[in-house]
């Protein structure tokens, strides 16, 4: 006993300081690396938003939201004399805003449906292979879900790049984001609320209605904007597919244009490079509201 | 051994030979045969995992939602077996109340109280309405607490005053009986002691089967009590005979706390 307490004294008096020492330089080291490299993430953040508004805002104006995209002379034109490029990307918002509208219909029913499937039947062999297949879906290349959508409904269905064919490819990529956001905000719910309900006598659909869905409301909510922000930015599945427009279009069956799909536009015209920055700007800015919006909304849920 | 003495008062449920079974050689109740006498309390007692709570479950096939349960035997409310009838319309009839207070919390304490009524897609008047919420909040003695913010949500209310709530949302529909899980062990004793007053106060208008795991709530408001062990009723009597002079070396030993 003795012993031993001589022992850690001397531990202390010997070891421990240099020791000691040295764990704190290291503890030290490693909080000054984590904060480096954090603020090199949000700086990266703040660089690109930063540099769309130094180069994108001069254009953007009343025109920019409220005309449609110039012709290549035009932009030349103004260009050569100095001039903003006149114009705007209204047909890009509008195709955009549909596209994205009608790949919510499509998708946010299933999505829904299959998500509150999956939370109900959480040991059945049947919902386990639905949801490796919603993975499965989830992980496919956006140019793959393109090409296939180009096969089945632009060769076979409109005959045409249209607006359908793009809403389902989007569709198909919202699919498994708002599966699985619905699964997860299900399994928030506590069981006994659902028992609450059906010691009621309340029939099973309607303890999903009124009970399981207005109670993971705010859940719901904060998948379908992340799906829907996420498939905003999405190009290449709607180059296959809608391939762009001139002009604005209301007809399902006919193409239409899309803020990213301009933004590959404008790239490859040499006249109307600095539409490509006031068009991210405006995308960039879109699809962040978003997210600032589910993220509020998910807030509220947890407070 | 089964049979209650206490014959002053008809008998409302009567439980005959019933089995629940989870799996095909594990049953959680055996062979359960008893009467469940009108406007009186009984308590079902035992050790954890004795069957207690899969019983007052069977009660409004609330056991159901189980996944792969075996249900032999019947259980009769005023002669009719519960598991010819639809659940929806028994469940109406036999109420339940939790563990944990589980008031809806998108939904006020008035749209708590008539839940019932909205999830069935009942259609009633606002003044039945608001008469069935009076009533419903004044047997349960919350009326006073609540009426000036009854449309403020139920998740505000304190634990057992949503315990309260809860009780009022099973008394809205007006059933014939309300089974409760241990409905006082997530209270502290200040609201136990309410919900228990509220309990003797009811049993005039209502028959109650209650669960606990607490010998002295039983002693102290059930009229008749059940002893189960490992899915066996043990012993089945008044309360005062049960505790006063077990028949069963087995009950003896749990109320004198030798195991459970």
């Amino acid at each position: 006993m003795d012993q031993s307490n001589i022992l850690i004294e001397k531990t202390r008096a010997e070891i421990l300081p240099d020791h000691f020492t040295g764990r704190k330089f290291r503890d030290r080291l490693f909080l000054a690396g984590v904060i480096m490299f954090s603020l090199i993430t949000i700086s990266f953040v703040f660089l690109i938003i930063g540099s769309l508004v130094m180069k994108g805002y001069h254009q953007i104006n009343w025109a920019f939201f409220t005309q449609v995209a110039p012709d290549t002379f035009t932009a030349m034109m103004a260009k050569t004399s100095g001039q903003l490029i006149p114009g705007g990307i209204v047909n890009g918002i509008t195709g955009s805003l549909y596209l994205v509208g009608i790949a919510s219909v499509i998708a946010i029913p299933f999505g829904l449906l299959i998500g509150i499937y999956l939370y109900e039947n959480i040991n059945n062999k049947y919902a386990g292979v639905i949801r490796d297949i919603t993975d499965v879906l989830q992980g496919v290349p956006s140019i793959v879900v393109g090409l296939i959508v180009y096969l089945w409904v632009v060769v076979h269905i409109t005959h045409g790049y249209s607006v359908l064919a793009g809403s389902v490819a989007l569709a198909l990529m919202m699919l498994p984001l708002i599966i699985r956001s619905t699964e997860e905000s299900m399994k928030m719910i506590p069981d006994s609320l659902k028992e609450a309900a059906i010691a009621l006598g309340t029939p099973y659909y309607k303890v999903i209605l009124r009970v399981l869905i207005p109670t993971s409301f705010s859940g719901l909510m904060t998948g379908i904007l992340l799906a829907v922000s996420r498939i905003l930015g999405e190009t290449a599945p709607l180059m296959l597919t809608t391939l762009g427009n001139p002009a604005i279009n209301w007809s399902l069956t006919k193409p239409v244009s899309a803020v990213p799909l301009l933004i590959w536009q404008f790239y490859n015209d040499p006249n109307m490079v600095d539409l490509i920055w006031s068009s991210t700007l405006f995308l960039m800015g879109f699809v962040l509201t978003l997210n600032l919006i589910s993220k509020w909304i998910a807030g509220k849920q947890n407070s | 051994m089964n049979e209650n003495n206490d014959t002053t008062k008809p008998s409302i449920l009567s439980i005959e030979g019933l089995s629940i079974g989870y799996d095909k050689d594990k049953f959680a109740v055996k062979n359960v045969t008893a009467t469940i006498k009108k406007n009186a309390i009984t308590a079902i007692m035992g050790p954890s995992g004795c069957g207690k709570t899969t019983l007052l479950r069977a009660m409004n096939r609330m056991h159901e939602l189980y996944p792969n349960i075996i249900t032999q035997g019947a259980i009769k409310l005023n002669d009719e077996n519960i598991y010819d009838m639809s659940t929806i319309k028994l469940r109406r009839r036999i109420g339940m109340v939790f563990q944990r207070p589980n008031p809806f919390p998108t939904l006020s304490i008035y749209e708590n109280v008539i839940a019932g009524y909205k999830l069935n897609g009942i259609h009633l008047k606002r003044t039945e309405r608001d008469e069935i919420v009076e009533t419903s909040l004044r047997d349960v003695t919350l009326w006073e607490e609540v009426k000036n913010s009854l449309h403020k949500k139920g998740t505000f209310l304190s634990g057992g005053q949503q315990q309260r709530l809860c009780v009022a949302r099973a008394l809205a529909f007006k059933p014939d009986v309300i089974l409760l899980d241990e409905p006082t062990s997530a209270l502290d004793p200040v609201a136990t002691a309410k919900i228990e007053d509220l309990l003797v106060e009811l049993k005039k208008q209502y028959t109650i089967v209650l669960v606990t795991h607490n010998m002295s709530q039983a002693a102290r408001i059930s009229d008749n009590s059940m002893f189960m062990y490992l899915g066996e009723l043990i012993e089945y009597e008044n309360t005062k005979t049960i505790f006063t002079n077990p028949k069963d070396p087995r009950t003896e030993g749990y109320l004198t706390g030798k195991f459970g």
